[in-house]
This record gives structure tokens, C-alpha cells and sequence, in this order.
């Protein structure tokens, strides 16, 4: 470890994946907007497990909180479990090829989905649009090219 | 989460991250917004005269329509009965701009520039120049964010204005439509008849322009009818809003929704408390061999008074129960 911690880096990732959440689209692409929060939560958590972990996951699921859940609190938990789950797996998830982490981060992203639709419906803000899952395929889709593009920021001693 | 729907404990936490999310939120929407100044700047003078000539035409149109309408209001208020004319319903109106930034892409939300330092508060009544627009949700200091009309979880109580039947509006999802879910298939509602507010619900005042109804399906085997409305609010290409503070002493102000409660009733309605009996003047004693009884029904008439009083308190204390602040309206 050559004190080359990947905070910085982290806080850079997150502000650009706010950005990137918040931009306004035209109506087509808003819908398969994939969940960039959630690409740098998971890739934070699977590259530098032991920076941010699930910390990391809940204090951008509060920002993603704060201007796009019905409940306050509901991101955060779903982004932390997220986290968990890329905490737990990263030796796992980091040895295998780029291809078969899509499809890993096509389940994680679908738990994630599934912890906030539960949310949704039981806090009585249910949204039962098929639409909502497009974003989990988009992600998983995105996911080598954001995994390339964050790794160039920071590179994980292993 | 739990604590965050059921009571308003994190309201101010939840006003704080708004508060720290607002400076990225105006980042992200302020290249557009410099693109837009820039376009304003350069525009050219033909196109600035144009302008001024249509807004011209237009304040002139507004006022010939409006020549009559304090004499309308005037007439309207002693046929129902008022014998003083009516203070304008809406007390200040304050506009706003939209952020432009993306909250949600399957919620119908979006943030204005406008938060509690304004004394905006949560469930006010957001309008544009041709309707209803939404009402505010979340305040923070600086920003709050709107659910529009169209928001698939906003229901808005309204009024058919050719008929006065009364109904309500969901929001279909997409900017552009409202559904009217709960017509009976008899129901007299044809297109284009114009829906407005229809003052229940405790947000918007009645009388206010919403949709107008573009889709009406009767089918003799359902017993609802399948109505769609488009609003009038410009609502996918509003740049500025406008937020109102009703008067709440106007009778035209929406009900509060703190005055009336299902259980107790409105609490100007309460039963009145007993009147005190009159006490016996002591002069009506009979004779003066009665101390005794004279002490006694005075000591009665104490009684009486202080069971009436108590009595008088009881009601007292039940509008306190029934101030109690109920749920807060689901939008």
C-alpha cells in the first residue's frame, strides 16, 4: 500500500455519478438511465473493499435520498446491501473475466432493485411499471465500460 | 423509513440533505440554464419586438376579460349571501423557477429554486399562468421539491364546471394526461368539458383551471367509466412557477385540514357547554329562620356552578384531541 488511498478518488466517482443521475434527458433515454450510484457503489465496494464498504453505500444512498426517494432512508438501505453484497464477493467477483462480472453485477443490480421496489410498496409509494427494471439491465450492460473508466482513476492493490 | 412516513421526525434531516444536495443539483443544471441565458442575450431585436408585441396583445386581452370581474365577484358574493365582498382568496404569490435536473425518472417530480427561507412549506399550492401545476413535498432551505398533477400517486380532488359533479384526478404518469377513475359509466361528462378545482382536499382553492377532458369511453358492461383528461399547466415545458399563500380567513380558502375530523366532527360544531344556572339571590330567602337552608342551596348553587364549569371544561378539552394533527394528506 503506497498511501495512495482511493478516497479522493471515490469522492471524485460519486459527485460525477450525481451529476450523471441528475442530468436531464429526453424522455427514451431517462427511462434506461442506468443506476450510476449504484455502478460506483458496487465498484468501489469489489475494488477497494476495506475504503468505503458499506459506509460508502449508505452515505450516497442518504444523497440519492434526498432528492429522488418517496421515504428517507430507502436508498441507503438498498445501496448499503448493494455494498454487502460487493464487499463480501469482491475476491470472488474481481477474478473473473469482464463478461461474467456483467452478469454478476446484472444480479446484484437486480437485488438492489428488488430491496427498493420492496420499500416502495411497503411504505405505500408502490410503482409497478415494468419500466423501473430497465435500468438493472442497462447497468449490467454499461458495466465494463464504467468498471474501465473507474479503474483508470484508481488502481486496486490486490 | 418507518419513522420518516409515519411521523415528521427527520423532516429536518431530510431538509438538511436537500439543503446539502441543492449546490449539485445546481451544478448539474446550470450549463443549461447558461446555454438559455446566452441564447436570451443574443437574441435578436425583431424577435424581442415580436415578443413584447404578443405580451402586449395578450395583457390586453387579459384586461378586457377582467374589466368585469369585480363586479362579477361582487354580485356572486351577495347572491350567496356574503353581505361583505370577498377578500381575494390568494394573499401572495411568489414565483419560482424550475432546477433543471431530473428527480425521478418514474415519479412526475421537479425541484424549484424556492424553499422554507421563502416560508415555503410542505403542500402548498404550486399554479402557472394556465393551471394547476403540483403542490411541494419535501422543503428544504433553498429548493423543494413539486409532485405535479400527472404524478401517478397525486390525486387531485376537482370539479366538472358545466355540471359541478365532483371527482377526482390521478395522474397518469406521462405529462400530458390525468386519468378520472371514479366516473360512473352514467355520468354526465362529455370531451372538452373543463375540469377545475373543486376546493376539497385542503390545497387549492375551487375554482382553479386544471385539465380538459379529452377521452371518454363508456362501456354498458362496466360499471366505471374510462375518462382522460389533458391539463391545462404546461407541465413538460414550464420554465417558472408560480407558489401561492391562500388567505385563510377568505371563505373561498381550502379547507384546513386540522378543522374537521371524522370522529369529533368540526370543532365549530361542537355542542355548547351547559349554561350556568342562575344562582338564587339570596334576597328571595324566605325567612330569616333559614340559615341553614340558605347556606345549603347556596352551597348547591357552588355546586351546580362548579359541575357546570367542569362540564364547560370537558368540551373545551375535546377540541385539543381533535386538533390533534392528523396524517399529513397522501398526495
Amino acid at each position: 500500500m503506497s498511501g495512495s488511498s482511493p478516497s479522493l478518488a471515490m469522492l471524485k466517482s460519486v459527485i460525477g455519478a450525481l451529476i450523471l443521475t441528475l442530468l436531464p434527458l429526453p424522455s427514451w433515454l431517462e427511462v434506461i438511465r442506468p443506476g450510476f450510484l449504484a455502478l460506483t457503489v458496487l465498484y468501489w465496494s469489489i475494488a477497494a473493499p476495506r475504503a468505503g464498504g458499506i459506509t460508502l453505500g449508505w452515505i450516497c444512498g442518504l444523497l440519492l435520498d434526498a432528492f429522488e426517494g418517496p421515504v428517507l432512508g430507502e436508498h441507503a438501505l438498498a445501496l448499503a446491501f448493494l455494498a454487502y453484497i460487493g464487499v463480501r464477493e469482491h475476491q470472488r467477483i474481481r477474478s473473473k473475466p469482464i463478461f461474467q462480472q456483467s452478469l454478476i453485477v446484472f444480479a446484484a443490480l437486480a437485488t438492489y432493485e428488488v430491496v427498493l421496489f420492496a420499500i416502495d410498496g411497503w411504505s405505500g409509494h408502490a410503482l409497478t411499471t415494468p419500466v423501473r427494471w430497465l435500468p438493472t439491465l442497462t447497468g449490467a450492460l454499461i458495466w465494463p465500460a464504467a468498471a474501465a473508466i473507474l479503474a483508470r482513476s484508481y488502481r486496486p492493490q490486490t | 423509513m418507518v419513522l420518516d412516513q409515519r411521523f415528521d421526525w427527520l423532516a429536518r434531516a431530510h431538509s438538511v440533505l436537500q439543503a446539502a444536495t441543492y449546490p449539485v443539483e445546481l451544478a448539474v443544471s446550470s450549463p443549461i440554464e447558461a446555454w438559455r441565458w446566452l441564447q436570451n442575450s443574443l437574441a435578436s431585436r425583431d424577435s424581442l419586438e415580436a415578443e413584447n408585441q404578443r405580451l402586449r396583445n395578450r395583457m390586453r386581452d387579459l384586461e378586457l376579460r377582467s374589466m368585469r370581474f369585480d363586479a362579477l365577484a361582487q354580485q356572486n358574493a351577495a347572491l350567496i349571501g356574503l353581505r361583505h365582498s370577498l377578500p381575494p382568496v390568494a394573499q401572495r404569490w411568489l414565483p419560482a423557477d424550475i432546477v433543471n435536473v431530473q428527480l425521478n425518472s418514474l415519479r412526475q417530480r421537479v425541484l424549484i429554486d424556492r424553499g422554507s427561507l421563502n416560508e415555503v412549506t410542505a403542500g402548498q399550492a404550486v399554479l402557472d399562468d394556465d393551471g394547476v401545476v403540483g403542490q411541494t413535498m419535501h422543503v428544504g432551505p433553498w429548493s423543494a421539491d413539486v409532485i405535479l398533477i400527472t404524478d401517478p400517486e397525486h390525486a387531485l380532488p376537482v370539479e366538472i364546471q358545466r355540471t359541478g359533479l365532483r371527482t377526482i384526478a390521478v395522474g397518469a404518469g406521462d405529462s400530458t394526461s390525468l386519468g378520472l377513475p371514479y366516473l360512473p359509466a352514467n355520468a354526465d361528462v362529455h370531451v372538452g368539458d373543463i375540469l377545475v378545482t373543486s376546493g376539497l382536499g385542503g390545497v387549492f382553492p375551487p375554482g382553479y383551471p386544471v385539465a380538459r377532458i379529452t377521452e371518454v369511453h363508456k362501456d354498458t358492461v362496466q360499471p366505471l367509466a374510462h375518462v382522460r383528461a389533458a391539463p391545462f399547466a404546461h407541465l413538460d415545458t414550464d420554465r417558472d412557477v408560480m407558489l401561492i399563500w391562500f388567505r385563510h380567513d377568505s371563505p373561498a380558502s381550502p379547507l384546513a385540514e386540522h378543522n374537521g375530523e371524522l370522529t369529533s366532527g368540526d370543532r365549530r360544531f361542537q355542542p355548547l357547554a351547559v349554561p350556568p344556572k342562575p344562582q338564587q339571590p339570596a334576597t328571595t330567602a324566605p325567612t330569616a329562620t333559614a340559615p341553614a337552608s340558605v347556606k345549603k342551596s347556596a352551597a348547591k348553587a357552588a355546586g351546580a356552578k362548579a359541575g357546570t364549569a367542569h362540564k364547560s371544561g370537558a368540551p373545551a378539552g375535546k377540541p385539543g384531541a381533535a386538533a390533534r394533527k392528523p396524517e399529513p394528506p397522501s398526495p
